[in-house]
């Protein structure tokens, strides 16, 4: 039999995992174009919604609905980026900032009207809410799968940024964007292809979110601040950075919550205090 | 025998496997004109990187008269007298020339610190700061606000910056560069009428600055100095020659190598 | 060129620019009008004068200093709750609260500017984000000293001055709060117009080129951060005061995010943008009090995104530009 803290270390990195999704394209985008884009977790809530949309008034089945997931939110955050953001790429921080927030507060509004304020069930199928158990620790089926897809999508990043030419043209953006547009890469293109890329695997990560941690309108703006800490204490534009931080988040967060629950997430802003000052470009930024 | 107003000793930096600087011995004498030249990405640039303390060096030491000034924060390294301009402008964008010249006075006069006394009150700072932009030819221009300012002013508002902190010596990167030929007659003036009492450093491009201004040319390849010497024996050197002709299609530097020095 | 003219000259611009402008004094005179023209206003119009202070202190570091902080509540929280404890355990006097107020703030305000200092950019604006989100949970886990969720309760200001009486339609509440705010304002504005005030705009201008020019950009970040948090904190405590209520709100993550809507909805950088953007946000919102939360977002999210794409500078520098151009044939 395995101590109960090998089902808090499996909870939360599961919850790691989510959180990677809904981070990587942001850290992604921002080491590229140092953009700060505040409303990436409205492209998150979006994927949810979509989800529970297809599920809740067409009848379609969970897994063909996050593909659908997927495309919505990177072809909407295309329609962002044509209009809206790409103006800002030599804004200031500040006014970065106050449009994705504004942004965020019109997508939070937006869902509201048509969703309701009130958190949406996902009628999802038997076996999916259902455990399996192995040496006394309950293993939620629906976090095996959740893992499981996410180990795999961090698999194909990890191995398209390495070994294709879309995935060479990123790193070189992200590694010294002026060389990058000097040795003749269409750094503004490949930007915008990843950037729809990160959205769309933040409305993965959104409609994976529903059954975890619930979805209603507040989703941008609560998520969106574990999501900054990934980003930041990971480092900008390094994946591996987003991996070991959500992971880090992840666990330290449900095992807070478990071991001691009055600290509240005290614990997890002063771990991302600390380690900012330690290093201020994250775990795995450039330095 | 006074030391050197500037010195390096085996400054040497690397990047990984990356060279950018190995083994510079330089010495700089009080109100020396000398010029740093070399192909880009010879480490001109990151040598005075190194020499104000924005970078740190692997090896080596730095000194600044007696001192040595190797573990020095860039901030100290200015207050005691070692002062760089930038290659491309790095002003304050929405300041007047009048307000910039009279902040960098204000910070040397340590009159920074005072919340409670108005700026008028602070007549001394604020004339040193018009006489600076007077000598380079801003006085005209003083209100205006320095983006709306074209570029060769810029250029000379650089320089009244740096030496509105009263150098002991000054660095300056490519001080000529991206001026318009027809803005560089001010420049190069305020160039030539630098105090004896600064040691000047200069890289360029410009082998008519170069040539005018240089007593001494130093010549940078890939991190390490080639060779030094008057600008004459640079002329004539082969292997400068060698680096220089390898890459250049004409230009200055190899009419000058040619002979036809001014 | 006479050699008296030219040296002269320099002086007067500065000179020129730190004289009160006659829009300034009809600005003030006109705060004086809601006494006259909407006496049952008054309740507001404090509540206008205490978030325009707040606005004004984060001026200082934003507009000024170019420090990005989406946690500035924290300040004004750390303050109203050392004015509301004080009162509840006995000491009510508004003055005295208010100074302990602005040492208890500022003393956080020092300690934290220790690491604000050091950071630009994205680590920055996390940093100030965190330290707010800390607090809030702090005060959140705290909750017998805080009251949590309820709110402070017990809080009793006692006379202004001995004299005055914190009457029900806000007479003494809204001279108080206006009184102070002054005062404040007149500080700020000499501050900005002084050497230390030049430097901060340089560090907002530049920030790379500050230690380049000999500036300890440092310490003078750590100073004006120090003065931004007292004053947020005086300005909580003045809330905390005047309202004899106190929540667990006032220094949440919504406070700070709202904070930075009314500066750069008046304008930031400009000393009365703050001012002018808590007049027009609290207004409309007291308007607009009876629509739901999330519509009133929806439509601060269209004012933001309009500003940025629009107005960078705010009212103020949109009616700067006005007036620039009008002024010119």
């Amino acid at each position: 039999m395995l101590p109960p803290i090998f089902g808090v270390l499996f909870d939360g990195f599961a919850y790691g995992m989510l959180l990677f999704l809904l981070s990587v394209g942001q850290s992604v985008t921002l080491g590229m174009m140092n953009f700060i884009n505040l409303a990436h977790c409205s492209f998150a809530m979006l994927g949810g919604y979509v989800t529970v949309a297809l599920m809740t008034r067409y009848g379609w089945p969970f897994f063909a609905t996050l593909p659908c997931a997927f495309v919505v939110a990177a072809v909407v955050s295309v329609g962002f980026e044509r209009t809206l953001y790409r103006r800002l790429y030599r804004a200031s921080d500040l006014d970065q900032v106050l449009l994705t927030i504004g942004i965020v507060f019109i997508s939070v509004a937006v869902a509201a009207y048509i969703f309701g304020t009130e958190q949406k069930p996902l009628p999802l199928p038997e076996y999916l809410r259902s455990s399996l158990t192995f040496m006394g620790i309950r293993f939620a089926v629906y976090r095996l799968i959740l893992a499981a897809i996410a180990l795999v999508i961090t698999f194909v990043l990890v191995l398209s940024l390495e070994y294709t030419r879309f995935g060479a043209r990123v790193r070189a953006a992200v590694d010294n964007e002026r060389m990058a547009r000097g040795l003749g890469i269409d750094v503004d293109r490949t930007f915008a292809v990843t950037f729809a890329l990160g959205s769309g695997l933040a409305g993965l990560g959104g409609a994976l979110a529903i059954e975890i941690i619930g979805l209603d309108p507040s989703f941008a703006l609560t998520y969106l601040v574990y999501v900054l800490i990934v980003v930041s204490v990971g480092g900008l534009g390094s994946i591996a950075g987003s991996f070991a931080a959500a992971v880090i988040l992840g666990i330290s967060d449900v095992a807070g919550k478990y071991y001691v629950p009055a600290a509240g997430a005290f614990l997890i802003y002063l771990v991302m205090i600390v380690l900012l000052m330690w290093r201020p470009r994250g775990l795995f930024g450039r330095r | 025998m006074t030391a050197p107003a500037l010195s390096t000793r085996s400054l040497a930096k690397r990047f990984g496997s990356l060279v950018v600087a190995e083994d510079i011995a330089i010495e700089l004498p009080a109100g020396a004109r000398h010029a740093l030249i070399g192909p880009n990405g010879a480490g001109k640039t990151t040598l005075i990187n190194l020499m104000t303390g924005m970078l740190q060096p692997d090896a080596g030491r730095i000194f600044l008269g007696d001192d040595d000034i190797t573990v020095l924060p860039p901030d100290d390294r200015v207050r005691r007298g070692l002062v760089r301009t930038y290659q491309i402008n790095s002003l304050f964008p929405h300041l007047t020339a009048l307000e910039s010249a009279t902040l960098v006075v204000c910070e040397r006069r340590r009159v920074a610190e005072n919340w409670w006394r108005q700026l008028p009150a602070y007549s001394e700072e604020i004339d040193e700061a018009y006489d600076i932009l007077s000598a380079l030819t801003l006085a005209a221009v003083c209100h205006r606000v320095t983006r709306e300012l074209p570029y060769g002013q810029q250029r000379l508002l650089e320089i009244a910056l740096a030496l509105a902190t009263r150098p002991k010596v000054l660095l300056l990167d490519e001080p000529a560069a991206g001026v318009p030929r027809d803005e560089s007659k001010d420049l190069f003036a305020a160039i030539e009428g630098l105090s004896r009492d600064i040691s000047v450093l200069f890289i360029e491009h410009d082998m008519d600055l170069v040539f005018r201004f240089a007593s001494r040319v130093i010549v940078m390849v890939g991190g390490r100095v080639l060779v030094e010497g008057t600008p004459a024996e640079i002329a004539a050197d082969p292997r400068v020659r060698a680096v220089y002709l390898g890459k250049a299609r004409g230009g200055a530097l190899q009419q000058a190598l040619s002979g036809s020095s001014p | 060129m006479a050699l008296t003219q030219s040296m002269a000259a320099p002086r007067l611009y500065f000179q020129s620019r730190t004289r009160w402008r006659p829009v300034e004094a009809a600005f003030w005179l006109a705060t004086l009008l809601p006494f006259a023209l909407f006496p049952n206003y008054l309740v507001l119009a404090s509540q206008i004068a205490i978030t325009a202070l707040f606005a004004l202190s984060l001026d200082l570091i934003l507009g000024y200093a170019g420090i990005v902080s989406l946690g500035h509540a924290a300040f004004f929280g750390v303050g109203a709750y050392t004015a509301g404890l004080l009162s509840k355990y006995g000491w009510g006097e508004p003055l005295s609260g208010l100074f302990l107020a602005a040492i208890a703030a500022g003393l956080v305000g020092y300690a934290t500017s220790f690491v604000i200092c050091r950071f630009r950019h994205l680590a920055l604006i996390m940093l100030t984000m965190g330290f707010g989100l800390m607090l809030e949970e702090l005060a959140n886990s705290l909750g017998w000293l805080t009251g949590g969720v309820d709110g402070l309760q017990g809080i009793a200001t006692w006379k202004l001055l001995g004299r005055f009486e914190f009457d029900l339609y806000g007479y003494v509440a809204y001279s108080y709060a206006l009184a102070v705010l002054f005062v404040l304002f007149v500080f700020a504005r000499r501050l900005i117009h002084s050497p230390f005030g030049l430097s901060l705009r340089g560090i907002r201008e530049n920030y790379q080129r500050m230690p380049a020019i000999g500036a300890p950009s440092h310490a003078h970040i750590r100073t004006i951060y120090t003065i931004s948090a007292a004053m947020a904190g005086i300005a909580g405590a003045l809330l905390a005061q005047t309202t004899e209520t106190l929540s667990l709100d006032s220094l949440g993550f919504e406070r700070s995010a709202e904070l930075l809507v009314i500066l750069v909805l008046g304008g930031a950088g400009r000393l009365y943008g703050g001012l002018v953007g808590a007049v027009i946000y609290m207004i409309a919102r007291d308007q607009f009090s009876g629509i739901e939360p999330q519509y009133w977002y929806f439509w601060i999210g269209v004012l933001l995104v309009a500003v940025v794409m629009f107005l960078p500078n705010g009212i103020l520098g949109g009616l700067t530009k006005l007036a620039a151009r009008w002024s010119q044939p």
